[in-house]
Protein backbone atom coordinates (compact mmCIF):
# COMPACT_ATOMS: atom_id res chain seq x y z
CA UNK A 1 0.00 0.00 0.00
CA UNK A 2 3.47 2.20 -0.48
CA UNK A 3 2.04 3.33 -3.31
CA UNK A 4 -0.95 5.14 -1.91
CA UNK A 5 1.36 8.04 0.23
CA UNK A 6 0.25 10.62 -0.09
CA UNK A 7 1.33 14.25 1.30
CA UNK A 8 0.18 15.74 4.51
CA UNK A 9 -1.28 19.71 4.58
CA UNK A 10 -1.92 21.33 7.18
CA UNK A 11 -4.76 23.23 6.86
CA UNK A 12 -5.37 26.93 8.08
CA UNK A 13 -9.10 28.79 8.14
CA UNK A 14 -9.18 32.42 8.61
CA UNK A 15 -13.15 32.60 9.59
CA UNK A 16 -13.59 36.37 9.12
CA UNK A 17 -12.35 38.99 7.76
CA UNK A 18 -10.05 40.60 9.49
CA UNK A 19 -9.23 37.98 11.72
CA UNK A 20 -5.71 35.59 11.42
CA UNK A 21 -5.50 32.47 9.88
CA UNK A 22 -5.75 30.14 12.44
CA UNK A 23 -5.06 25.59 12.04
CA UNK A 24 -7.31 23.49 11.96
CA UNK A 25 -6.16 20.41 10.84
CA UNK A 26 -4.63 18.17 8.38
CA UNK A 27 -5.45 16.03 5.52
CA UNK A 28 -3.59 14.39 2.85
CA UNK A 29 -3.72 14.89 -0.86
CA UNK A 30 -1.58 14.67 -3.64
CA UNK A 31 -0.81 18.06 -4.82
CA UNK A 32 -2.04 21.61 -3.76
CA UNK A 33 -5.16 21.65 -5.65
CA UNK A 34 -6.69 18.75 -4.26
CA UNK A 35 -5.21 19.49 -0.74
CA UNK A 36 -7.48 22.63 -0.91
CA UNK A 37 -10.62 21.03 -2.32
CA UNK A 38 -10.52 18.52 0.18
CA UNK A 39 -9.87 21.17 2.72
CA UNK A 40 -13.02 22.82 1.69
CA UNK A 41 -15.20 19.78 2.06
CA UNK A 42 -13.66 18.94 5.28
CA UNK A 43 -12.86 21.89 7.41
CA UNK A 44 -16.05 24.30 6.40
CA UNK A 45 -19.08 22.39 6.19
CA UNK A 46 -20.99 24.83 8.09
CA UNK A 47 -19.97 28.38 6.82
CA UNK A 48 -15.99 28.54 8.88
CA UNK A 49 -14.15 30.02 6.19
CA UNK A 50 -13.84 33.01 4.29
CA UNK A 51 -10.48 31.99 3.22
CA UNK A 52 -8.06 28.78 3.30
CA UNK A 53 -4.09 28.17 3.36
CA UNK A 54 -2.91 24.61 2.65
CA UNK A 55 1.12 24.07 3.95
CA UNK A 56 3.11 21.23 3.00
CA UNK A 57 3.37 19.75 6.71
CA UNK A 58 7.08 19.33 5.74
CA UNK A 59 7.57 22.41 5.47
CA UNK A 60 6.60 23.54 8.73
CA UNK A 61 10.04 24.16 11.06
CA UNK A 62 9.03 23.34 14.69
CA UNK A 63 11.06 24.34 17.79
CA UNK A 64 12.72 21.47 19.85
CA UNK A 65 10.10 20.99 22.55
CA UNK A 66 13.36 19.79 24.76
CA UNK A 67 14.52 23.42 24.45
CA UNK A 68 11.67 24.73 25.46
CA UNK A 69 12.82 25.74 28.62
CA UNK A 70 16.19 27.38 27.14
CA UNK A 71 14.23 29.24 24.40
CA UNK A 72 10.96 30.65 26.25
CA UNK A 73 11.91 30.40 30.10
CA UNK A 74 14.03 33.37 30.18
CA UNK A 75 11.34 36.05 29.65
CA UNK A 76 9.29 34.56 32.61
CA UNK A 77 11.53 36.38 35.05
CA UNK A 78 11.38 40.02 32.52
CA UNK A 79 7.97 41.45 34.21
CA UNK A 80 9.48 45.00 32.76
CA UNK A 81 8.17 44.53 29.78
CA UNK A 82 5.06 44.35 31.12
CA UNK A 83 3.05 47.85 31.99
CA UNK A 84 2.12 46.77 35.43
CA UNK A 85 5.63 46.23 36.50
CA UNK A 86 5.39 50.58 36.81
CA UNK A 87 4.13 52.79 39.09
CA UNK A 88 1.91 55.42 38.15
CA UNK A 89 0.07 57.91 40.98
CA UNK A 90 -3.38 58.00 40.83
CA UNK A 91 -3.91 61.49 40.26
CA UNK A 92 -2.07 61.10 36.98
CA UNK A 93 -5.24 59.34 35.88
CA UNK A 94 -5.16 56.52 32.88
CA UNK A 95 -2.26 56.11 30.82
CA UNK B 1 -19.26 10.15 16.80
CA UNK B 2 -19.05 5.95 18.13
CA UNK B 3 -16.24 5.53 20.30
CA UNK B 4 -16.47 2.64 22.19
CA UNK B 5 -14.47 1.15 24.74
CA UNK B 6 -12.91 -2.24 22.95
CA UNK B 7 -9.91 -2.94 23.53
CA UNK B 8 -7.06 -1.27 24.67
CA UNK B 9 -5.40 -3.27 27.12
CA UNK B 10 -1.62 -2.44 26.86
CA UNK B 11 1.31 -3.93 28.23
CA UNK B 12 3.13 -2.98 30.84
CA UNK B 13 6.15 -0.77 29.49
CA UNK B 14 9.56 -1.41 30.47
CA UNK B 15 10.90 0.75 33.55
CA UNK B 16 13.87 2.06 30.64
CA UNK B 17 13.68 5.77 31.58
CA UNK B 18 11.36 5.73 35.03
CA UNK B 19 12.45 9.30 34.64
CA UNK B 20 11.04 10.26 32.61
CA UNK B 21 7.79 8.27 32.97
CA UNK B 22 7.70 9.50 36.09
CA UNK B 23 7.71 13.33 34.01
CA UNK B 24 5.22 12.58 32.22
CA UNK B 25 2.76 11.04 34.79
CA UNK B 26 3.41 14.30 36.84
CA UNK B 27 2.06 16.15 33.71
CA UNK B 28 -0.94 14.55 33.26
CA UNK B 29 -1.71 14.40 36.92
CA UNK B 30 -1.34 18.57 36.49
CA UNK B 31 -3.64 18.15 33.38
CA UNK B 32 -1.17 19.58 30.88
CA UNK B 33 -2.07 18.33 27.37
CA UNK B 34 0.75 15.87 25.81
CA UNK B 35 1.96 16.57 22.37
CA UNK B 36 3.44 14.91 19.45
CA UNK B 37 6.80 15.49 20.19
CA UNK B 38 6.91 15.57 23.75
CA UNK B 39 8.29 12.12 25.30
CA UNK B 40 5.66 9.56 26.25
CA UNK B 41 5.56 6.35 27.42
CA UNK B 42 5.78 3.57 24.00
CA UNK B 43 2.62 2.01 25.95
CA UNK B 44 0.56 5.43 25.87
CA UNK B 45 0.99 6.14 22.46
CA UNK B 46 0.04 2.12 21.86
CA UNK B 47 -2.99 2.40 23.48
CA UNK B 48 -3.67 5.95 22.00
CA UNK B 49 -3.15 4.50 18.51
CA UNK B 50 -5.38 1.80 19.05
CA UNK B 51 -8.12 3.65 20.79
CA UNK B 52 -8.04 6.64 18.07
CA UNK B 53 -8.02 4.55 15.07
CA UNK B 54 -10.84 2.00 16.44
CA UNK B 55 -12.79 5.48 17.34
CA UNK B 56 -11.44 6.47 13.19
CA UNK B 57 -12.90 3.21 11.72
CA UNK B 58 -16.27 3.16 13.36
CA UNK B 59 -16.98 6.33 11.84
CA UNK B 60 -16.05 5.29 8.44
CA UNK B 61 -17.96 2.09 8.98
CA UNK B 62 -20.48 4.02 11.09
CA UNK B 63 -21.75 6.10 7.60
CA UNK B 64 -22.74 2.35 5.92
CA UNK B 65 -26.04 1.52 7.92
CA UNK B 66 -27.66 5.43 7.33
CA UNK B 67 -26.04 5.56 3.64
CA UNK B 68 -28.48 2.23 2.93
CA UNK B 69 -31.40 4.60 3.62
CA UNK B 70 -30.52 8.15 1.89
CA UNK B 71 -31.67 7.42 -1.50
CA UNK B 72 -34.77 5.72 0.09
CA UNK B 73 -35.30 8.98 2.84
CA UNK B 74 -39.39 9.90 2.98
CA UNK B 75 -38.87 13.72 2.11
CA UNK B 76 -35.97 16.25 0.61
CA UNK B 77 -35.65 17.58 3.95
CA UNK B 78 -34.75 14.05 5.90
CA UNK B 79 -32.80 13.32 3.22
CA UNK B 80 -30.27 16.17 2.83
CA UNK B 81 -29.91 15.59 6.63
CA UNK B 82 -29.17 12.11 6.37
CA UNK B 83 -26.33 13.19 3.94
CA UNK B 84 -24.96 15.83 5.89
CA UNK B 85 -24.72 13.34 8.71
CA UNK B 86 -23.36 10.77 6.72
CA UNK B 87 -20.92 13.35 5.50
CA UNK B 88 -20.20 14.28 8.81
CA UNK B 89 -18.98 10.75 9.93
CA UNK B 90 -16.49 10.75 6.91
CA UNK B 91 -15.39 14.11 7.78
CA UNK B 92 -14.96 12.80 11.75
CA UNK B 93 -13.26 9.61 10.11
CA UNK B 94 -10.19 11.77 8.74
CA UNK B 95 -10.02 14.11 11.56
CA UNK B 96 -9.07 11.02 13.88
CA UNK B 97 -7.19 9.38 11.62
CA UNK B 98 -4.90 12.14 11.80
CA UNK B 99 -4.70 13.27 15.03
CA UNK B 100 -3.79 9.18 14.84
CA UNK B 101 -0.93 10.05 12.38
CA UNK B 102 0.43 12.21 14.84
CA UNK B 103 1.54 9.07 17.04
CA UNK B 104 4.26 8.30 13.92
CA UNK B 105 1.74 6.00 12.34
CA UNK B 106 0.13 6.33 8.56
CA UNK B 107 -3.15 6.27 8.09
CA UNK B 108 -2.86 3.75 4.86
CA UNK B 109 -1.45 0.88 7.96
CA UNK B 110 -4.58 1.80 9.94
CA UNK B 111 -6.84 1.21 6.64
CA UNK B 112 -5.19 -1.91 5.89
CA UNK B 113 -5.95 -3.12 9.50
CA UNK B 114 -9.46 -2.08 8.97
CA UNK B 115 -9.90 -3.93 5.53
CA UNK B 116 -7.68 -7.17 6.72
CA UNK B 117 -9.85 -7.55 9.68
CA UNK B 118 -7.43 -7.21 11.65
CA UNK B 119 -8.63 -3.96 13.46
CA UNK B 120 -11.70 -3.14 15.90
CA UNK B 121 -14.37 -0.67 15.41
CA UNK B 122 -18.01 0.01 17.47
CA UNK B 123 -19.71 -3.42 17.48
CA UNK B 124 -23.13 -1.38 17.22
CA UNK B 125 -22.65 -1.08 13.33
CA UNK B 126 -23.02 -4.57 12.49
CA UNK B 127 -26.42 -4.20 13.00
CA UNK B 128 -28.69 -4.07 10.21
CA UNK B 129 -31.11 -1.09 9.52
CA UNK B 130 -34.35 -2.48 8.65
CA UNK B 131 -36.43 0.25 8.17
CA UNK B 132 -36.73 4.36 8.14
CA UNK B 133 -37.44 4.10 11.67
CA UNK B 134 -33.90 2.70 12.42
CA UNK B 135 -32.13 5.93 11.28
CA UNK B 136 -34.04 7.64 13.70
CA UNK B 137 -33.21 5.08 16.50
CA UNK B 138 -29.38 5.52 15.38
CA UNK B 139 -29.67 9.30 16.05
CA UNK B 140 -31.48 9.08 19.17
CA UNK B 141 -29.70 6.29 20.67
CA UNK B 142 -26.21 5.56 19.01
CA UNK B 143 -25.41 9.27 18.64
CA UNK B 144 -26.83 9.95 21.98
CA UNK B 145 -24.87 7.29 23.62
CA UNK B 146 -21.87 8.09 21.33
CA UNK B 147 -22.01 11.59 22.71
CA UNK B 148 -21.68 10.66 26.47
CA UNK B 149 -18.39 8.78 25.42
CA UNK B 150 -17.27 11.66 23.49
CA UNK B 151 -17.81 14.45 25.80
CA UNK B 152 -15.31 13.57 28.06
CA UNK B 153 -12.50 12.81 25.71
CA UNK B 154 -12.42 16.90 24.79
CA UNK B 155 -10.70 16.87 27.61
CA UNK B 156 -8.44 13.95 27.20
CA UNK B 157 -4.56 14.32 27.89
CA UNK B 158 -3.38 13.43 24.39
CA UNK B 159 -3.80 17.08 22.35
CA UNK B 160 -4.76 16.25 18.65
CA UNK B 161 -7.50 14.26 20.20
CA UNK B 162 -8.58 15.98 22.14
CA UNK B 163 -8.59 19.04 19.58
CA UNK B 164 -10.44 16.42 16.93
CA UNK B 165 -12.81 15.70 19.61
CA UNK B 166 -14.00 18.75 20.16
CA UNK B 167 -14.29 19.93 16.72
CA UNK B 168 -16.56 16.38 16.39
CA UNK B 169 -18.81 17.21 19.23
CA UNK B 170 -19.49 20.64 17.97
CA UNK B 171 -20.52 19.20 14.65
CA UNK B 172 -21.95 16.27 15.78
CA UNK B 173 -24.48 18.26 17.98
CA UNK B 174 -26.90 18.10 15.54
CA UNK B 175 -27.02 14.08 14.96
CA UNK B 176 -28.75 13.11 18.19
CA UNK B 177 -31.56 15.13 17.48
CA UNK B 178 -32.47 15.02 14.10
CA UNK B 179 -32.70 11.01 14.87
CA UNK B 180 -34.97 12.06 18.13
CA UNK B 181 -36.78 14.57 15.65
CA UNK B 182 -37.54 11.34 13.01
CA UNK B 183 -38.70 9.20 16.47
CA UNK B 184 -40.79 12.19 17.60
CA UNK B 185 -42.37 12.17 13.86
CA UNK B 186 -43.29 8.60 13.47
CA UNK B 187 -44.80 8.14 17.24
CA UNK B 188 -46.73 11.17 16.50
CA UNK B 189 -47.82 9.58 13.29
CA UNK B 190 -50.10 6.62 12.61
CA UNK B 191 -50.63 3.72 14.74
CA UNK B 192 -48.39 1.89 12.14
CA UNK B 193 -45.46 4.34 12.25
CA UNK B 194 -45.33 4.39 16.10
CA UNK B 195 -44.98 -0.14 15.76
CA UNK B 196 -42.22 1.15 13.31
CA UNK B 197 -40.21 3.06 15.90
CA UNK B 198 -40.98 0.95 18.49
CA UNK B 199 -39.65 -1.80 16.82
CA UNK B 200 -36.47 0.07 16.07
CA UNK B 201 -36.14 0.76 19.68
CA UNK B 202 -36.76 -2.99 20.33
CA UNK B 203 -33.69 -3.89 18.67
CA UNK B 204 -31.37 -1.16 19.05
CA UNK B 205 -31.75 -0.58 22.79
CA UNK B 206 -29.41 -3.26 23.83
CA UNK B 207 -27.06 -2.90 21.18
CA UNK B 208 -26.78 0.57 22.35
CA UNK B 209 -26.07 -0.42 25.94
CA UNK B 210 -23.32 -2.57 25.12
CA UNK B 211 -21.19 0.43 22.94
CA UNK B 212 -20.21 1.87 26.06
CA UNK B 213 -18.23 -1.48 26.45
CA UNK B 214 -18.03 -4.43 29.00
CA UNK B 215 -19.16 -4.15 32.94
CA UNK B 216 -16.16 -2.16 34.84
CA UNK B 217 -15.53 -5.57 36.70
CA UNK B 218 -14.50 -7.17 33.50
CA UNK B 219 -12.66 -4.14 31.52
CA UNK B 220 -9.22 -4.85 31.14
CA UNK B 221 -7.98 -1.45 29.87
CA UNK B 222 -9.05 0.89 32.27
CA UNK B 223 -6.98 1.46 34.90
CA UNK B 224 -4.17 2.63 32.65
CA UNK B 225 -6.32 4.80 30.66
CA UNK B 226 -8.09 6.80 33.60
CA UNK B 227 -4.49 7.32 35.40
CA UNK B 228 -3.22 8.36 31.98
CA UNK B 229 -6.34 10.62 31.68
CA UNK B 230 -7.35 9.44 28.60
CA UNK B 231 -10.74 8.14 29.75
CA UNK B 232 -11.94 10.18 32.59
CA UNK B 233 -15.06 8.22 33.24
CA UNK B 234 -15.53 4.03 33.39
CA UNK B 235 -17.94 2.15 30.82
CA UNK B 236 -20.47 1.88 33.83
CA UNK B 237 -20.80 5.12 34.66
CA UNK B 238 -20.98 6.50 31.27
CA UNK B 239 -23.71 3.78 30.69
CA UNK B 240 -25.52 5.01 33.82
CA UNK B 241 -25.33 8.37 32.87
CA UNK B 242 -26.81 7.39 29.24
CA UNK B 243 -29.84 5.56 30.85
CA UNK B 244 -30.75 8.03 33.17
CA UNK B 245 -30.98 10.22 30.38
CA UNK B 246 -32.68 8.41 27.84
CA UNK B 247 -35.49 6.87 30.30
CA UNK B 248 -37.37 9.90 29.99
CA UNK B 249 -37.06 10.42 26.22
CA UNK B 250 -38.80 7.55 25.32
CA UNK B 251 -41.32 8.17 28.09
CA UNK B 252 -41.76 11.42 26.42
CA UNK B 253 -41.92 9.82 22.88
CA UNK B 254 -44.82 7.15 24.31
CA UNK B 255 -42.04 4.73 23.57
CA UNK B 256 -41.85 1.16 26.03
CA UNK B 257 -37.95 0.23 26.46
CA UNK B 258 -37.45 -3.81 26.29
CA UNK B 259 -36.24 -4.12 29.71
CA UNK B 260 -38.88 -5.58 31.80
CA UNK B 261 -36.58 -5.70 34.74
CA UNK B 262 -36.48 -1.50 34.25
CA UNK B 263 -36.86 0.47 37.74
CA UNK B 264 -36.38 3.68 38.99
CA UNK B 265 -34.25 3.43 42.20
CA UNK B 266 -35.95 6.28 44.05
CA UNK B 267 -32.79 6.02 46.96
CA UNK B 268 -30.08 6.99 44.30
CA UNK B 269 -32.19 8.87 41.70
CA UNK B 270 -30.70 6.30 38.98
CA UNK B 271 -32.94 4.12 36.63
CA UNK B 272 -31.09 0.58 36.87
CA UNK B 273 -31.47 -1.52 33.68
CA UNK B 274 -31.44 -5.75 33.77
CA UNK B 275 -28.90 -7.71 32.65
CA UNK B 276 -27.42 -6.93 29.64
CA UNK B 277 -26.46 -10.48 27.43
CA UNK B 278 -22.54 -9.90 26.98
CA UNK B 279 -22.50 -13.43 24.76
CA UNK B 280 -24.22 -11.12 22.45
CA UNK B 281 -21.42 -8.86 22.37
CA UNK B 282 -18.11 -10.91 22.81
CA UNK B 283 -20.00 -12.73 19.44
CA UNK B 284 -20.76 -9.29 17.54
CA UNK B 285 -16.83 -8.29 18.34
CA UNK B 286 -15.59 -11.41 17.39
CA UNK B 287 -17.28 -11.20 14.16
CA UNK B 288 -20.63 -12.74 14.15
CA UNK B 289 -22.57 -9.92 14.71
CA UNK B 290 -25.80 -9.88 11.70
CA UNK B 291 -24.19 -8.04 9.51
CA UNK B 292 -20.01 -8.07 10.41
CA UNK B 293 -19.23 -9.49 6.82
CA UNK B 294 -21.44 -7.23 5.11
CA UNK B 295 -19.54 -4.40 6.45
CA UNK B 296 -16.01 -5.26 5.77
CA UNK B 297 -16.87 -6.83 2.27
CA UNK B 298 -18.27 -3.12 1.65
CA UNK B 299 -15.40 -1.25 2.92
CA UNK B 300 -13.07 -3.40 0.84
CA UNK B 301 -15.30 -3.00 -2.50
CA UNK B 302 -15.42 0.52 -1.54
CA UNK B 303 -11.08 0.68 -1.16
CA UNK B 304 -10.66 -1.21 -4.12
CA UNK B 305 -13.15 0.84 -6.57
CA UNK B 306 -11.66 4.03 -5.35
CA UNK B 307 -7.84 3.06 -6.06
CA UNK B 308 -8.23 4.04 -9.91
CA UNK B 309 -9.03 7.72 -8.07
CA UNK B 310 -6.35 7.76 -6.17
CA UNK B 311 -3.45 6.21 -8.96
CA UNK B 312 -4.98 9.13 -11.39
CA UNK B 313 -4.27 11.85 -8.45
CA UNK B 314 -1.20 10.74 -8.36
CA UNK B 315 -0.01 10.34 -11.65
CA UNK B 316 -1.77 14.29 -12.42
CA UNK B 317 0.16 15.37 -9.76
CA UNK B 318 3.39 14.09 -11.15
CA UNK B 319 2.86 15.31 -14.31
CA UNK B 320 2.64 19.07 -13.20
CA UNK B 321 5.35 18.71 -11.10
CA UNK B 322 7.42 17.71 -13.89
CA UNK B 323 5.79 19.96 -16.56
CA UNK B 324 6.62 23.05 -13.89
CA UNK B 325 10.42 21.55 -13.50
CA UNK B 326 10.55 21.74 -17.06
CA UNK B 327 9.52 25.40 -17.50
CA UNK B 328 11.51 26.63 -14.80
Amino acid sequence: MSADLSPLWEVFIRSRNGLAHRHAGSLHAADAEMALQAARDLFTRRGEAASLWVVPAAAIIASDPDEAGMLFEPTGSKIYRHPTFYEVPEDVGHM
Amino acid sequence: MYTQALDTAEAQSKPADTAAAARFQARIDAEQRIEPQDFMPEAYRRTLIRQISQHAHSEIVGMLPEGNWITRAPSLRRKAALLAKVQDEGGHGLYLYAAAETLGVARETLVDQLLAGAAKYSSIFNYPTLTWADIGAIGWLVDGAAIMNQIPLCRCSYGPYARAMIRICKEESFHQRQGFEIMLTLCRGTAAQKAMAQDALDRWWWPVLMMFGPPDAQSRHSQHSARWKIKRFSNDELRQKFLDATVPQAQFLGLTLPDPALAFDPETGHWRAGPIDWAEFEAVLAGNGPCNRERLEARRRAHDEGGWVREAARAHAEKRRAAKARAA
